[in-house]
């Protein structure tokens, strides 16, 4: 794995963001997630890898409540974000969704224009109070996006005409356009061709500054590039998580070693 | 790969790719017959439309077409206006039946004008000649107009439908010489006035606008208050139908929860789709004009009907639409923190629009060509004047386009044969309209996503 470019690894403690204790996960009888127990730090990048099935987009879809969405999907155990339980009777999901944001696997942008995607979730959450307000948050958000340049010209066009990594990164501006605080992202790059991806890569070590990051990805180069920390699933347990350096070269569980070294998975 | 043997060089193809073999003439023989049912199916189908097309085309073009009399009528002012003081109180106590000698003295002195001498003629066959409805539009004309009286005013009266029926074909030489309705000689005084230019075949634009009339006479049927009566419930169907089948299936479709209790409503309306007409005609008849009381042969009635039919059509196509709906967009939606409602109305039902509407339009259309319910709850009635503007007119009673057809075709005189296939031409074209219509909004509607 001499091709990894490492980043800097920070081995400092930062504030705890989100919290999972006990949590379990299950579709009608079958037990997806068991018991996992995780803390992501802000301002982090957090990597979750394993085995196609192992659970980690069940996992990051309990961090905002996706799963609400699906009928038979039950989800037991404390998840608190900033100290507070998000599954708690007194919290609206609607309210949580957009303190933590999501990027999807397949790039979803709507059937709009540039400019009506990213500005979709501003406007549902009064973010802007003038139109010369809502172009700023379009713009701003779309430079965090990193696709400001190759859009400007054209805003009114509809998101969907654009290309597969265009509309990820569109899809990114999407949700940094709500200002949340925690980006989720299932495999956001797995649509993508390597050009895209090393763009979008980048603009997730840039997000960190701001955002506690959770990335799902399959590709555990991937994982090593972005993440500070990385969790292992397998088999719907949270195998190992740890400083991201630490797991992939020194796997404590032989689980990951063997997934690591292409034994499973 | 050690354990692979050389292959022998001996394919098992053809050796030469310019030979078939015997497989791949045996398929391309299963292809081509394939090729010859597929087509040999849609000549069959083809030719029934053009044969229907034609059978109803050709026997329901001549019911737009009428032919009229032009005479001058000697308004005489001691027949329509005794007393002579223009009260138009007192001229409307000359009634209908007052007219009529005016209208016969006119049809004898245009005879005599064009010296049509037949031997055997008798006046009662002159008179016979005009409409039954001539002296009706005197009247209304005298009403209006009372100044004219005791002036000659020209005058276009329908032709008697047999008359015109000679004029279109339907009546011979031959076939006259059999009827007690029509004679000869009438066909030969009709044929001079015609070279004479007093009579004329034109386009019949009342067809479309006038009400229905008595068996004596076709030639003044019109289906204009079919027409209304049909567009009436439409306005019904649309106005209830929509928004409550659209509402029924958002809630299904988005936020129920699957469980025995929505799988069962889902089994209903599946069955409901299939349930025969005439069923809900039996239900309307039960419950709006037996128990609620609504009036018989009112629009309202007719229309609570069909929209109870028309419901499931909507509710399927509707979810069908949400259906397609790629769940990414939803995602998206919630991933961003917009509710399920804002979901739905602001991301989903866009989409799903082309779809809903085109469900509506074919329930509509079924809708519009329904028949049997309507029979059952009075619809099928003889309606002579019109219904009033919505809403109180959704009260009054009216007929319906394909129940008008019904009609039509129970009459014994063949002319009310010809306007029945013109009533089916016009539902045709309607029809066609709200198809056209669909595809349209489809078209307009349709995103890629
Ligand atoms: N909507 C669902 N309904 C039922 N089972 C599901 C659903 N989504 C995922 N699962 C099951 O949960 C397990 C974990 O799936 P997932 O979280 O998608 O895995 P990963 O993202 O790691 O590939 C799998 O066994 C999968 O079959
Ligand atoms: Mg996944």
């Amino acid at each position: 794995m001499n091709d990894m470019r490492m980043v800097e690894r920070q081995v400092g403690t930062k504030p705890i963001k989100i919290s999972g204790r006990n949590v379990q996960v299950y579709y009608g009888d079958s037990h997806a997630i068991k018991d996992v127990n995780v803390d992501i730090e802000d301002n982090t990048v957090t990597a979750f890898i394993g085995p196609s099935g192992c659970g980690k987009s069940t996992f990051l879809r309990c961090l905002n409540r996706m799963n609400d969405t699906i009928d038979i999907c039950r989800v037991e155990g404390t998840i608190t974000l900033d100290g507070e339980d998000i599954y708690d009777k007194k919290v609206d999901p609607v309210q949580l969704r957009a303190k933590v944001g999501m990027v999807f696997q397949k790039p979803n942008p709507f059937p709009k224009s540039i400019y009506d995607n990213v500005a979709y979730g501003p406007r549902i959450h009064g973010l802007a109070r003038s139109k010369a307000e809502l172009d700023e948050i379009v713009e701003r958000s779309l430079r965090r996006g990193a696709i400001w340049d190759e859009v400007k010209d054209r805003l009114n066009a509809p998101g969907t005409g654009l290309s597969g990594g265009q509309q990820q990164r569109l899809c990114i501006a999407r949700a940094v356009a709500t200002e949340p605080e925690v980006l989720l992202m299932d495999e956001p790059c797995s649509a993508l061709d390597p050009i895209a991806t090393a763009q979008v890569e980048e603009l997730i070590d840039e997000l960190r500054e701001t955002y506690s990051v959770v990335i799902v990805t399959h590709s555990m180069q991937q994982a090593a590039r972005v993440s500070q920390k990385t969790a292992f699933f397998h088999l719907g347990e949270l195998v190992e998580f740890g400083e991201t350096g630490d797991i992939f070269t020194n796997p404590k569980d032989s689980r990951t070693e063997s997934y690591i070294t292409g034994r499973i998975g | 790969m050690t354990d692979v043997t050389v292959a022998e060089k001996t394919s098992k193809h053809a050796s030469s790719l310019h030979q078939t073999d015997v497989r791949t003439k045996r398929r391309n023989a299963s292809e081509a017959r394939f090729r010859f049912y597929g087509l040999t199916a849609i000549a069959v189908g083809v030719f029934a439309l053009i044969v229907l097309m034609a059978s109803i085309l050709s026997n329901g073009i001549p019911a737009f077409f009428q032919t009229y009399v032009i005479m001058n009528v000697d308004l005489k002012a001691d027949v329509l206006d005794p007393k002579g003081n223009r009260d138009p109180d007192d001229i409307a106590k000359v009634m209908t039946f007052g007219y009529t000698p005016l209208i016969n003295e006119a049809t004898k002195t245009l005879v005599a004008e064009i010296g049509g001498e037949v031997p055997g003629l008798t006046d009662k066959m002159v008179n016979n000649m005009i409409s039954r409805e001539a002296a009706g539009q005197l009247r209304r004309f005298v009403l209006a107009h009372p100044d004219e009286i005791g002036k000659t005013v020209k005058f276009e009266f329908l032709a008697n439908g047999r008359i015109d029926g000679y004029f279109k074909g339907r009546v011979t030489r031959e076939s006259a010489a059999l009827d007690s309705n029509v004679s000869v000689e009438q066909l030969d005084i009709a044929d001079a006035l015609k070279r004479d230019g007093h009579l004329e075949t034109r386009f019949n634009f009342a067809f479309l606008t006038n009400p229905d009339a008595s068996d004596q006479r076709p030639e003044a049927a019109g289906i204009g208050v079919a027409i209304l009566g049909s567009a009436y419930m439409m306005l019904i169907v649309l106005g209830l139908a929509l928004p409550i089948g659209v509402a029924a299936s958002i809630y299904l479709e988005e936020f129920a929860k699957t469980n025995w209790l929505t799988d069962i409503i889902e089994v209903n309306i599946s069955n409901l789709a299939a349930v025969p007409s005439i069923v809900f005609g039996i239900l309307g008849l039960a419950i709006f004009i037996n128990f609620m009381h609504l009036p018989q042969s009112a629009p309202i009635v007719g229309g609570l009907v069909l929209t109870l039919m028309t419901l499931p059509t909507i509710i399927i196509s509707t979810r069908a639409a949400l259906k397609s709906v790629p769940n990414s967009i939803r995602d998206a939606a919630l991933g961003i923190g917009a509710s399920k409602m804002q979901t739905v109305f602001h991301h989903v039902l866009p989409l799903a629009m082309p779809g809903i509407l085109t469900g509506t339009i074919i329930g509509l259309a079924q809708a519009l060509g329904e028949t049997a319910p309507l029979l059952l709850i009075g619809m099928v009635a003889f309606v002579k004047d019109f219904p009033a503007a919505p809403p109180e007119g959704f009260f009054d009673p009216a007929t319906a386009l394909p129940v008008q057809v019904y009609n039509f075709t129970q009459r014994s005189d063949p002319a009310f044969y010809e306007r029945a296939s013109g009533a089916i031409i016009v539902l045709l074209i309607f029809l066609l309209i709200m198809n056209a219509l669909a595809i349209v909004l489809r078209r307009r509607f349709e995103r890629r996503w």
